[in-house]
């Protein structure tokens, strides 16, 4: 019996250590960088201090720096801090939808689907119109999903392999530690259990 | 000295719940993620660029998407949604395919200015940084 707890007690020495391991390995506080505009909040990385330009190359001074251009975008908590689909539908930004063609309009689709089977997470509704406010049918279609119903069949260790929604969410788009922004309906909200659901507006 | 879960004889709870999270300790430690540096999206190129004396590209998305739509670049230019996966030669550029599709002095500065595009530091490996969360997009 007193063996068993020197090695309970060592065991738990073992596990405080890894404790302090976790805590210490966090990046140290940084010094927030003093905001570039007034309103900017300085929550951005500058050019010169970003670990990624080289501040003795000529670039570095020329280039823009994000706080310049986002700190009056709608605000979010990760990412790039800016809710993207929101600045285009609010009207603070309007991209270019085409180089080629000044006529060219966005192809705006509005119809949810609902992905059931996320097992014990709420279900995941898919917004087609803020996809498509950015990009267009074919960077989607037929290749990486299948318009018909159910028919693509991928789970959350695709997407956090970079594969199916996370070719963008993850990279470039808001990162896969918003569970939420996605798993966004509850299964006790719905009247009836659903299959595989599309929601016309 | 072999798990005490995995050992039929040796199972005892307080031991199993020690060692699940001590394992699960490790596999925060493991998965930490790295302090992120760069904004978000930020692509680094270096396939080519040091091999041939410059320094790295740096692609800023977040400077892209102000201006443009995601399928100007991955359809109309033609990128493909794959870090790695476009084989872009500065000769390309130059010619006006890819980069070179607006960089070409009309819609964007030319391939003349270097240093706005190649400004990264020596010796960064390519893909997405900025703090990316899947293995995927990043990967070669």
């Amino acid at each position: 019996m007193i063996t068993m707890k020197r090695r309970i007690a060592g065991l738990l020495l073992v596990a405080c250590t890894g404790v302090l391991l976790v805590a210490c390995s966090e990046p140290p506080a940084r010094t927030v960088p003093t905001p570039v505009t007034p309103e900017g909040p300085g929550i951005w990385q500058t050019i010169m201090e970003d670990q990624l330009h080289d501040p003795a190359g000529p670039g570095a001074t020329q280039l823009q720096n994000p706080a310049e251009a986002l700190f009056y975008l709608p605000s979010a908590y990760t990412g790039n801090k800016v809710r993207w689909a929101e600045a285009i539908e609010e009207g603070y930004i309007e991209p270019r939808a085409s180089i080629l063609d000044n006529n060219y309009q966005m192809q705006v689709l509005d119809l949810d689907v609902i992905r059931t089977r996320t097992a014990e997470m709420p279900m995941v509704l898919f917004p087609h119109k803020k996809h498509t406010i950015w990009l267009e049918c074919g960077n989607c279609h037929e290749w990486l999903f299948k318009s018909k119903r159910g028919a693509t069949r991928f789970g959350m260790f695709d997407v956090l392999s970079g594969e199916y929604c996370g070719r963008c969410h993850g990279a470039v788009a808001f990162p896969l530690l918003e569970c939420y922004y996605c798993h966004s309906v509850k299964r006790e909200e719905l009247k009836k259990p659903v299959t595989e659901l599309q929601m016309h507006k | 000295m072999t798990p005490a879960c995995l050992n039929t004889h040796n199972r005892h709870p307080a031991r199993c719940f020690l060692q699940g999270s001590m394992l699960v300790l490790a596999l925060f430690v493991l998965l930490a993620p790295l302090p992120a540096a760069a904004e978000y999206g930020d692509v680094v190129l270096n396939k080519r660029a040091e091999k041939a004396g410059m320094r790295p590209v740096i692609f800023p998305h977040w400077f892209h998407r102000i201006r443009f739509r995601c399928r100007v670049c991955h359809t109309e230019v033609g990128f493909e949604m794959r870090a790695g996966s476009n084989n872009i030669l500065m000769a390309d550029i130059i010619e006006g395919r890819f980069c070179g599709m607006c960089h070409n002095n009309k819609i964007a500065w030319g391939p003349q200015n270097c240093q706005l595009c190649h400004s990264g530091l020596p010796g960064l490996e390519s893909g997405v940084r900025g703090g990316p969360s899947t293995g995927g997009p990043g990967k070669w």
